[in-house]
């Protein structure tokens, strides 16, 4: 791919995020939490296109929005190697990786039907106890949840 | 929060542990004091539970503490609708320290973030048991004169079984080897192999109760009918997690069968009068072990 081509794909918004080296198939879970169905600025999303890391990618551009830290959480719960752009006058002043905190507050739901997180009403806390498999405890009952059973509240 | 609570057994640590258990043989042999004097307790049983009530409440009697609470929540304000935050934050004006069981899992960890005075958890849910944990671990070095180096056999139910689970975690800081014995539906889980991995305890899985040679202690759980999906699996197993008073011929001297109570068909009667038996004084131990962690959570030892 030429340098040209390449810029097309990555840069071109002015003002927003860039959501780079999302895994193909939890591309478009991470679509869903970011909630774009909504907006009205311009938005692309691009998925197996050709990375020399990966293999394949996704990418998510979104035009004029920046995300809050829980949003970038959930994102890390899916897809943890995925790398944040904030973009400001066509510029990027910030790359980072998406990566998780030790704890996650008020974001997932606890699975466990006898918690009592899902019987009194209580803000949710999860320890990450392995970030690189992505697996979860809940503070209160102590169950562990992988990420494949993760369900975002 | 109070970080004198008692709310899950890895709440506390290795020197901690060792500490309480000193403390609970100097109140078996003086167990009535007058550490509690002027001091009220309050037991919260937001699910029934004697056993485990009559243990704290005989605890705190001998120490001179007088009682508040409820045996029963379809008794209180709970059984109305009331959040536990409320109850437990109505309760902290009038008590110095709340037991609590409750059946929801995670209960106990709440009220200690909301409460003013320290609790300690009398069993949540499926979750944490940790004063009997403390009472088994008791048993344990009284029986064996040390915690460290001892071979553990735990039999039954080792999935649902949150003993088998909390005294685990507990004798990890000793140097173990653990033998799980269970059916296949009923095995240790995952995470605690894990976690024996993690800390270098030699650890083996058996799925019939035969050879117990060099067992110091044998720790029996129930095998309960309502975990099986499959009721003839069932019926094909109970017998086979039953312990006799024959397989205790051949044993080590030293061995002690325990058993956190109330059995059904684990261990025969007839296993009752052996000297191995050791599951009615591991009882009786309860109240030592809670003397112990009542006194340590109010910061009186
Ligand atoms: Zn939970």
């Amino acid at each position: 791919m030429s340098e040209q081509k390449k810029e097309l794909v990555v840069v071109a918004i002015e003002n927003g995020t860039v959501i780079d080296h999302i895994p193909p198939d939890k591309l478009f879970k991470v679509v869903s939490i970011l909630h774009v169905d909504t907006l009205d600025s311009q938005i692309t999303i691009g998925n197996n296109l050709k990375s020399g890391k990966m293999g394949k990618k996704g990418i998510i551009k979104i035009t004029g929005k920046y995300y809050e830290p829980n949003v970038i959480n959930k994102i890390a719960l899916i897809a943890p190697n995925a790398k944040l752009n904030i973009i400001k006058d066509y510029k990027v002043i910030e790359k980072r990786n998406i990566s998780l905190p030790d704890e996650i507050n008020g974001i997932i739901a606890c699975l466990n039907p006898k918690c009592i997180t899902n019987n009194e009403p209580i803000k949710t806390r999860f320890h990450v106890v392995d970030k690189d498999n992505i697996t979860v405890k809940c503070h209160y009952c102590e169950q562990m949840i992988q990420q494949e059973d993760i369900k975002m509240k | 929060m109070n970080n004198k609570s008692l709310v899950s057994i890895t709440d506390y640590s290795k020197e901690k542990i060792q500490s309480i258990l000193e403390h609970a043989a100097a109140f078996e042999k003086n167990p009535n004091q007058d550490l509690l004097k002027g001091k009220v307790v309050a037991t919260l049983f937001f699910e029934p539970s004697t056993r485990t009530r009559l243990s704290f409440e005989t605890a705190i009697n001998r120490l001179g503490g007088k009682v508040i609470g409820f045996s029963d929540a379809s008794t209180t304000s709970s059984s109305k609708g009331e959040t536990l935050k409320d109850t437990i934050t109505m309760v902290s004006n009038y008590a110095d320290l709340i037991v609590m069981r409750h059946p929801l899992d995670g209960a106990a960890r709440y009220a200690s973030e909301v409460s003013a005075i320290p609790i300690i958890n009398a069993g949540d849910g499926a979750n944490q048991h940790p004063t009997q944990t403390m009472l088994d671990l008791y048993s344990i070095k009284k029986t064996q004169g040390k915690l460290e180096n001892l071979k553990i056999y735990f039999v039954g139910d080792l999935k649902y079984g949150r003993t088998v689970h909390s005294l685990l975690m507990a004798m990890s800081h000793f140097n173990p080897t653990f033998t799980f014995i269970a059916p296949d539906e009923l095995k240790i889980p995952d995470q605690y192999k894990q976690f024996c991995n993690e800390k270098g305890i030699a650890y083996r899985e058996l799925s019939e109760l035969n050879d117990i040679s060099d067992a110091d202690i044998l720790y029996m759980t129930r095998v309960q009918r309502e975990r099986f999906l499959d009721l003839v699996e069932y019926e094909k197993v109970k017998n086979v997690y039953t312990l006799k008073n024959k397989m205790l011929e051949n044993t080590k001297q030293n061995l002690r069968v325990l058993h956190p109570l109330p059995r059904v068909n684990e261990i025969d009667t007839d296993v009752d009068d052996n000297p191995k038996a050791y599951y009615f004084q591991q009882a009786r131990n309860g109240v030592f072990a809670r003397q112990a962690v009542i006194c340590d959570a109010l910061g009186l030892i």
